[in-house]
């Protein structure tokens, strides 16, 4: 039977960077991942002849060149590439648009602060307060971690619409629990979006996961595709392999998973369904539309806008039908300060995201499925237009992924986006060489799955091995 | 190797291990951190690299030796004396 150091459970970016560190640090390490493609949840197809992201709008925590603080400039660090092999572009600005209130914000907390002034004069001393409470990545326990960040905002704010505001984007991009924000997740969250920002590769994701899969393999890192974990093999304490569901074994001296702390609770043969933890239950569909033209001829020169169509933010599971248009986010990813050498994207595009829920979904028959997207399109697109300029007669093809394209690309239980809402900081089972890595680890998004990837390989499979 | 060449192994981990940092102007005597921007998960690269090129092993207890160059040179020195340089 083949044995390994090291067995990592899904090729998305929490695994790949996790393989890298090991890969680089002299261990046989194997990434088993049951799609045909790697990325899990950002990756990338191919239809009629275009090129589409899944997953990623932004890459947040923006930093330029030569920063050597940060997540980005760590993460840089820690897997051995320049800051010109990711090639991020900074954003051209976004906004949050209420009824009656936008407000602007780039990779300059300055606007955001000025936004604020302007349109809640009462609010902006109140703001710096909230400046000064921030908790720093490395100072985040977990005991401040899973404060309420509505009441947190409430004891510092006057203006109940501000504090949605700024949620907004914070639980757009990152909120696994419903209603209300771990104040950690909150911290996190604001440090990445509001003081360092957006920015992406002209290439997209792919650019990304083209150079994390490349550098893991020329360190001698295996990596099988189509190779599903049908269950982990344990031994009283221990995991010792794992079984695919070809029925190949493989041992391992410890393994890492990237699928979900649930889900990686039931591949355990020794795991009863009663100790499982609860799963996520947000996810999305998103819409994509080609355009004839550059968004800015019509109009439309935002990177990203988080609308909302009233007065109070709901974050939640929708709780009657399959999607809750209400709230969404938009972005395009032709709005980002490009190289003159780059130019601009070939096609112009708006990315749609709806909050949606995935037991519906799943339920429908293929025709309603079939029928259920092309209305959910129409639906969620006539609630954007709402918050920018009409784009409907421009567009020449769309596509629609939903919670069960996600699910089918990350095999996340629910499709959830951002994991469990209970995270698992120091990544332990209930095995002693058994760790989480990626979403229900803590952090989210591409860099935060890329951090998460590289800390716990460094807790659990390198730091170790030095005694 | 010897102590000269200890220290020009050190300050070629340091260039991949923090590629911004300006290494030209380093103190020896000083602390690392005073002059670099180097945080836990830096150091535990400087560890790493020296196992992985040498296979030197530094247990977490002497990681205190790893605070300047010179302090790192001279616990390094008996560790690295029959390692000939490649």
């Amino acid at each position: 039977m083949e044995e390994f150091d090291t067995i990592i459970i899904g090729a998305g970016m929490s695994g790949l960077a996790a393989g890298i560190r090991l890969a680089y640090f002299d261990q046989k390490v194997c990434i088993l991942e049951r799609h045909y493609t790697i990325g899990g949840l950002n990756s990338f197809y191919r239809l009629n002849h275009r090129d589409y992201d899944v997953g990623l709008h932004a890459v947040t925590n923006f930093v330029g060149k030569g920063a050597k603080k940060g997540p980005i400039a760590k993460l840089l660090r820690q897997l051995r590439f320049s800051w010109d092999d990711f090639q991020l572009r900074p954003q051209l600005g976004s906004a949050v648009v209420f009824p009656d209130v936008e407000l602007n914000f780039n990779n300059d907390i300055e606007l955001l602060k000025a936004e604020i002034a302007a349109k809640f004069p009462t609010q902006r001393d109140r703001f710096e307060i909230l400046l000064k409470q921030l908790v720093d990545y490395d100072d985040l326990n977990d005991e401040m971690f899973g404060l309420s960040s509505r009441k947190i905002l409430q004891e510092i704010f006057t203006e109940p619409l501000l504090i949605e505001m700024l949620l907004c984007p914070l639980m757009w991009y990152g909120n696994a629990r419903e209603n209300d924000m771990d104040f950690g997740q909150f911290c996190i969250m604001f440090r990445s979006i509001y003081l360092e920002g957006f920015g992406r590769p002209f290439k997209g994701v792919r650019l990304i996961l083209k150079h994390l899969v490349r550098k893991y393999r020329a360190l001698g890192g295996q990596l099988k595709l189509r190779s599903g974990v049908a269950k982990i093999i344990t031994d009283g304490e221990h995991a010792v392999g794992v079984e695919l569901d070809n029925g190949t074994q493989l041992k391992a001296k410890r393994i890492l998973s990237s699928a979900g702390a649930v889900e990686t609770m039931r591949l355990c043969e020794d795991t009863s369904e009663s100790k499982v933890v609860q799963a996520g239950q947000l996810t999305f569909i998103e819409s994509i539309s080609v355009l004839d033209c550059q968004p800015k001829e019509i109009g439309f020169d935002k990177t990203i806008v988080f609308y909302n169509d009233s007065p109070q933010f709901h974050w939640t599971r929708p709780q009657t039908e399959l999607c809750d248009a209400r709230t969404g986010v938009i972005c395009s990813p032709n709005n980002y300060l490009y190289d003159a050498t780059e130019g601009e994207l070939q096609d112009g595009i708006i990315r749609l995201t709806t909050i949606a829920d995935y037991n519906r979904w799943a339920g429908l028959d293929e025709n309603s499925y079939r029928r259920e997207k092309l209305r959910w399109y129409d639906l969620s697109v006539a609630s954007a237009v709402r918050f920018m300029p009409d784009f409907r007669r421009r567009v020449i093809e769309t596509d629609v992924f939903t919670p069960k394209t996600i699910r089918r690309f990350t095999h996340h239980d629910n499709g959830a986006v951002y994991g469990a809402p209970k995270k698992q900081l120091d990544g332990r089972t209930h095995l002693k060489n058994l760790f989480l890595c990626g979403t229900d680890q803590g952090f989210v998004g591409i860099v935060g799955a890329i951090v998460s990837g590289i800390s716990i390989a460094n807790m659990h499979c390198l730091r170790t091995e030095l005694s | 190797m010897t102590p000269a060449q200890i220290r020009d192994e050190i300050l070629d981990i340091l260039s991949k291990v923090a590629p911004d940092e300006d290494l030209s102007g380093l103190e020896d005597a000083k602390n690392f951190r005073e002059q670099l921007e180097l945080d836990s998960m830096d150091f535990l690269d400087i560890v790493l690299e020296l196992k992985r090129r040498h296979r030197v092993i530094i247990p977490e207890e002497d990681y205190g030796n790893l605070a300047s160059m010179a302090s790192t040179v001279s616990y390094l020195e008996p560790k690295m004396r029959d390692i000939v340089k490649s």
